[in-house]
């Protein structure tokens, strides 16, 4: 079967959408979030999707199939947030682990599944792992700016349970996306090369994705695009890219950029759009796809995929739209000065 | 040469370098990054490392750091920053210094300081620990100085990959298990194996080592010293040839040590040693950022002696250089900022005076360009004006943030200044001999309406305007309507506009309308102030008054709104294009209201806040009556400062703290933050404003649905009876229809309840200073004060809220509350003022500046409309009931009105007047 890196030298890869966006197309009720094994949970569980991995997870499972046979490539576990930081705004620090297994257990299933259908174009789960509720490079208090609601190591900690998860459910690559503190993402990789190192298996591929908040060109903690991707290129990732945040039509500068920049593959998947007045994202497939296509056709991109409010309906038409294009080409590596 | 290289020849550019066949080409440069990348091409002559951040090396950052002074030793960072520092290497290497705590102490603030934490970080110490907790502070690539052979490979490789799971970079010392290397041979051989180490066995990349192989003292009386900086420089030359992407650097003082204390030569004999050795291929040094001196600056019988010593051509260099030392005296040397802008032309100094809100040097510029110009008024419309355009077009363009706004027109204002007299004379000599006049590009008039005193809105947009070359004709506060029209035909104005906070200043707007249409004006109206809104305008204002009415969100849209009235072409489709979306805003409200329910006023009275009475038992204050407090402690006060609302009046909107840090706004929030605290500061220890209150607490009971009375213990007043209102729209079932007398106990209860009042002003002394502002004008500076008075004004609030729960009425002695807490209004109990949602009706505050004896207890004196003067001043009832809360009246239907208007012994018209913004119904 072809590895991850021979598809990615074929053709434009593609990657999911959002899991909120179609979560919320099944209106779940507190008692949906509970199922039967937290009905008596102490703390209020809707909103909290990561929990639907243990609770429902053949709606998971129903969403990662939508986007399969919409033509993903790469579809990503339900585990932005199954961290035990970001878990304890729900007292569930301790189902962080479990979490993240149910949740490759649930991708790692349906990819299977969708190969096995068609083993000319092989199919990959991505675990994800997001950024966080808490910041380690700005203070919550502005009258003590030094201070950091959480360290290094606790975040470090964190991820590496995250992604002792991820692997053991069986996914094939780690993504870490939507940074906008780099050093949590720093933290991220530090934790990836700790449980490797610890584990004594061989790393994954790593995919790791920014988020450019705005117009600045910055992440959140005040990066340009070039200083995150030279704060993060000793992950020696297989791809480098920007998601979330902005939508296709902003995103294209910085996409370009990163193209003439980036030594490994260039990944983007934007929100639909920015958000309208009513907080809704309303970019239509056929819309989006073609401000993809021109990302391919330029030769910015590797991979791409949607974010926010983006459908099983926009990720076919992107699929659709790039699948003649040939992909970027990475820049030749020299070893000389000049 | 010179040593500093410009920042844009080693940061990246985006155009991608290509091969012969076109394909991009990626080059193995060492690439660094903070907040911005750092990239070292060959073409980067030499990157400086600032080095004063280090306790090691610099007695005042020492100290700093030792007593704790971490925001202050900040400012050395920044310093070697402005300076052309590209690296900025920090050192905590104290004996006395908890190391891992200072590191991660200064690195975490270095990183809230965006003009700092822009270039890379070098983390500096000799204790490995330190270097691990520095590196878990940085977001961006940094520098780890450094790692070595000096403790054998076992431990050398174990650091290596610490640092490299990191992603830094690594300096590595030219040690061995034996020691350091003090040769040529020695530097190269022990970098070489230190080299093959990282890159076979470590898997380091090899553009990110960077060698130091150790530049020692010369000059030091020793002979075997001599030779040190010789063999440093080739030993560079030859590591850079044996591994070709590897870097070197050093700290470059060290060759100096012999001279301490004598600056001029130490600084000769660096820029010697930094020649020779940047030619032998040395690429980063560590320095002190503002002192490299160029080499061929160098005062030539200086450099001919530091040259003999540093490439020790004789043997009597040594002592020669010493000679000579001693017949130099360091020249006292200022750090200077960055004035190369004063070599500008005279309209270039202008420009950027006022882009840069710079004063220093406006009126000597001014003069000259007076002297320039044939007119004085050609100063004005020639180099200011495009300055100001400049600075328009940037504030237009989101670039520049309001408060940089107001200092650019501070300049101007200033510069105008100088000019007047001259103006002043040309136009009489020109009237004289042409009978001529002179016209500017519009002239607006600006006032706060009558009954109001609240202006630092309307000062804004006056300043704003008059930036954009309008000029202002601002009538000051509670001025009365026909004033403003009879200025206004004296004056000519083209556009009149109105303002106010308060509500009652909503019907003077109304009433101001009305008089323009009878005293048949053509002039546009322009709406602006916190409660003014774009559908108040439009349903009751435009109606009134044909020629134009226009509500503006904010000063930063005033500049667009005149712009099209003023501007003939555009004028007549502008303001038909505001009547229509008027009319439309007019009809949808008037056919959305009939959607919403109301209750009878007796049936919402029976809906009141269930309250178990037999369960509560009213606190009994620890006195009753009056107590007066002069001259209250402004210190304490400012510990109480809710700092939100002082940005939203500046227009910068977000959450403090957080909008310090915000991506758009951040660092002028943060400027303005520093500019509040020292304005602050002299506020408190030079005591410009003096801060009074009064407070009452009394017996109170419920007799009525809505009154409470109040018997004040003083046997001369006669029992009060406050009047509440009560909302009237349907609730949800089990959702009380709210009114505050429902948190008093009902006398049938026979409980005795107790009800509070209280008076605060922060401003009295305020007009000395804004006089004295305004004569300089300094709007900036006016603007501030007034913001700032507003917030110790609402400080002091807060402060006596709590003393009243904790101490004088004692019902939650037990609070322990953060600043942050009650901002939230954590705390039991509320503090409404009449005049505010829960109790909009104003009149009520006759009743509780007649209880508080306010007036002459604080200086605090109310308007016609109920406004209190000075501005900077709150009042209201304290209620302690623990299911007392804030809500908003709402709509009332006429029913209650009636019902109010007898309460009160008024007409229905009187009622009507005052309830005016509550009323559900059309009069």
């Amino acid at each position: 079967m072809k590895s991850l890196q021979d598809c990615a030298n074929e053709r434009v890869l593609i990657i999911d959408g959002a899991m909120g966006t179609m979560i919320q197309r099944y209106k779940l009720e507190e008692a949906d979030y509970r199922g039967t094994r937290f009905a008596d949970y102490h703390s209020d569980l809707k909103g909290n999707n990561d929990l639907l991995n243990l609770t429902q997870p053949h709606i998971i499972e129903a969403i990662h199939k939508e986007y399969l046979e919409a033509g993903a490539d790469i579809i990503e576990t339900n585990s932005f947030s199954c961290t035990s930081i970001a878990m304890a705004d729900y007292d569930m620090q301790e189902l962080a682990f479990e979490l993240n297994v149910a949740a490759a257990s649930i991708a790692k299933k349906a990819a299977t599944e969708y190969t096995a259908k068609n083993p000319d174009k092989p199919r990959f789960v991505a675990g994800a792992i997001g950024p966080l509720n808490k910041t380690l490079s700005l203070s919550p208090d502005v009258n003590n700016p030094g201070y950091r609601s959480v360290t290094f190591d606790e975040v470090v900690a964190a991820y590496e349970e995250q992604v002792k998860g991820l692997v053991e459910g069986g996914v094939d690559i780690l993504l870490i996306e939507t940074i906008f503190d780099t050093l949590n993402c720093k933290a991220a990789i530090f934790a990836i090369k700790k449980y490797f190192r610890g584990a004594g298996t061989p790393e994954l591929p790593v995919m790791i994705s920014g988020t450019i908040t705005d117009a600045s060109g910055r992440t959140l903690s005040g990066q340009t695009l070039e200083a995150f991707y030279i704060s993060v290129m000793h992950a020696d990732p297989f791809s480098i890219g920007l998601n979330c945040a902005l939508g296709g039509q902003q995103m294209r500068p910085y996409v370009e950029e990163l193209s003439n920049i980036a030594s490994c593959y260039v990944s983007c998947y934007p929100n639909a759009g920015l958000p309208n007045a009513f907080g809704e994202y309303d970019e239509q497939p056929e819309d989006t796809a073609c401000i993809i296509e021109d990302f391919a056709s330029s030769g910015f991109v590797n991979i791409v995929g949607g974010c926010c409010g983006t459908t099983p309906d926009h990720i076919r038409h992107i699929a659709e739209h790039v699948k003649n294009i040939k992909p970027r080409q990475k820049p030749v590596q020299v070893n000389t000065l000049a | 040469m010179s040593v500093t290289t410009i920042d844009n020849t080693v940061t990246s550019g985006n155009a991608p370098e290509t091969d012969n066949q076109e394909h991009k080409v990626i080059r193995p440069f060492l690439r660094l990054s903070g907040l911005e990348p750092l990239v070292v091409r060959p073409e980067a002559n030499f990157i400086n490392i600032g080095e004063r951040t280090n306790v090691t090396g610099s007695k005042k950052f020492a100290r700093l750091i030792r007593e704790g002074h971490f925001e202050e030793a900040l400012s050395v960072a920044r310093q070697q920053v402005e300076s052309g520092a590209q690296v900025l290497d920090v050192n905590m290497d104290d004996a006395l210094l908890d190391g891992e705590k200072a590191m991660t102490n200064f690195l975490n603030l270095l990183a809230s300081e965006p003009d700092i934490s822009r270039i890379p970080i070098m983390i500096d110490s000799s204790k490995f620990s330190v270097i691990e907790a520095g590196l878990k502070c940085v977001q961006g690539k940094c520098i780890v100085n450094s790692i070595s052979l000096k403790e054998g490979e076992e431990k050398f490789i174990e650091q290596a990959l610490i640092c490299k799971a990191y992603g830094a970079a690594v300096v590595v010392m030219a040690f061995d298990e034996h020691g350091q290397a003090d040769t040529e041979e020695k530097r190269v051989t022990f970098s070489h194996r230190a080299y093959k180490v990282l890159t076979e066995k470590v898997g380091f990349p090899p553009q990110d080592i960077i060698f130091d192989p150790n530049i020692f003292a010369i000059a030091t009386g020793i002979e075997e010293h001599n030779n040190y900086a010789v063999e440093f420089i080739s030993a560079t030359r030859r590591i850079k040839e044996l591994m070709p992407l590897t870097k070197v650097s050093g700290g470059v003082s060290n060759v100096s040590f012999s001279f301490r204390g004598n600056e001029a030569v130490r600084e000769a004999m660096h820029a010697v040693f930094l020649y020779h050795a940047i030619k032998a291929g040395m690429d980063m040094g560590i320095v002190n950022a503002g002192a490299l001196q160029i080499y061929d600056d160098i005062e030539p019988q200086l450099r001919e002696l530091c040259e003999d010593a540093i490439l020790n051509r004789r043997d009597d260099a040594t002592e020669r250089l010493i000679t000579f030392a001693e017949t130099v005296k360091a020249k006292g040397k200022v750090i200077e900022k960055d004035e190369t802008w004063r070599q500008g032309t005279v309209e270039e100094r202008l420009s950027h005076s006022l882009v840069n809100g710079i004063t220093d040097y406006i009126e000597a510029d001014t003069e000259e360009a007076r002297v320039k110009y044939p007119r004085p008024l050609d100063v004005i419309e020639g180099p200011l004006m495009d300055g100001m355009n400049i600075v328009g077009d940037l504030f237009g363009s989101g670039k520049m943030f309001l408060p940089q706004v107001v200092k650019s027109a501070r300049v101007m204002k200033k510069s105008v200044a100088v000019l007047t007299p001259f103006i002043e004379e040309e136009k009489l000599r020109m009237q004289a001999e042409f009978g001529g006049e002179i016209k500017s590009a519009g002239k607006i008039l600006l006032a706060t309406v009558k009954g109001d005193v609240h202006d630092i809105g309307k000062n804004i947009v006056g300043v704003v305007l008059a930036c954009n070359g309008y000029e202002i004709i601002d009538m000051g506060v509670m001025v009365p309507a026909d004033k403003i029209l009879q200025t206004a035909k004296q004056e000519q104005v083209d556009i009149i506009g109105l303002s106010g906070l308060i509500t009652p200043s909503l019907d003077e707007m109304v009433h101001v309308a009305r008089e323009m249409k009878r005293q048949q004006f053509e002039v546009p109206l322009i709406i602006g102030g916190a409660t003014t809104s774009r559908t108040h305008t439009a349903v009751k204002i435009a109606p009134e008054y044909e020629h134009g009415v226009v509500h503006v969100l904010d000063a930063s849209r005033s500049v667009t709104v005149t712009g099209n009235l003023l501007n003939k072409a555009l004028k007549k489709n502008f303001l038909s294009d505001i009547h229509t979306e008027y009319n439309k805003l007019n009809e949808s409200f008037r056919n959305k209201r009939p959607v919403k329910q109301y209750l009878p006023v007796a049936e919402a009275q029976k809906n009141k806040t269930a309250i178990n009475w037999d369960k509560f038992n009213p606190v009994k204050p620890t006195f009753t009556g009056n107590r007066k407090f002069e001259d209250y402690d402004l210190g304490e006060i400012a510990k109480y400062i809710d700092w939100q609302p002082f940005f939203i009046s500046w227009e910068l909107h977000g959450k403090f703290p957080q909008i310090l840090t915000d991506e758009v706004v951040g660092e002028q929030a943060t400027h303005l933050y520093n500019d509040a605290q020292a304005m602050l500061k002299k506020i408190v220890e030079e005591k410009w404003l003096s801060a009074n209150a009064v407070i009452g607490l009394y017996p109170a009971n419920n007799i009525a649905a809505d009154t409470i009375r109040v018997t004040p213990d003083q046997t001369n007043i006669k029992p009060v009876d406050l009047e509440f209102l009560r909302q009237q729209i349907k609730k949800a079932p089990g959702q009380p229809n709210l009114s505050l007398a429902d948190f008093i106990a009902p006398a049938a209860t026979g409980k005795q309840d107790y009800i509070g009042g209280f008076a605060v002003t922060a401003g009295i002394g305020i007009e000395k200073w804004l006089e004295k502002f305004k004569a300089e004008h300094d709007d900036y500076s006016s603007i501030m004060l007034k913001a700032l008075a507003d917030r110790l004004a609402e400080a002091f609030t807060e402060l006596m809220h709590e003393r009243v729960r904790k101490e004088f009425w004692g019902y939650a002695s037990e609070e322990h509350l953060s600043n942050e807490e009650l901002i939230k209004e954590e705390y039991m109990g509320i503090r409404p003022a009449p005049g505010y949602p829960a109790c909009p009706e104003h009149t009520e505050k006759y009743k509780l500046f007649d209880l508080l004896d306010a007036t002459n207890n604080t200086g605090i004196t109310l308007t016609e409309s109920l406004a209190m003067y000075p501005a900077s001043s709150v009042s209201g009832w304290y209620f302690a009931n623990p299911e007392a809360k804030y809500f908003g009246l709402g709509k009332i239907e006429k029913d209650q009105v009636a019902d109010y208007a007898t309460r009160k012994g008024w007409t229905i018209e009187e009622a009507e007047k005052w309830l005016r913004p509550n009323l559900e119904y059309d009069m």
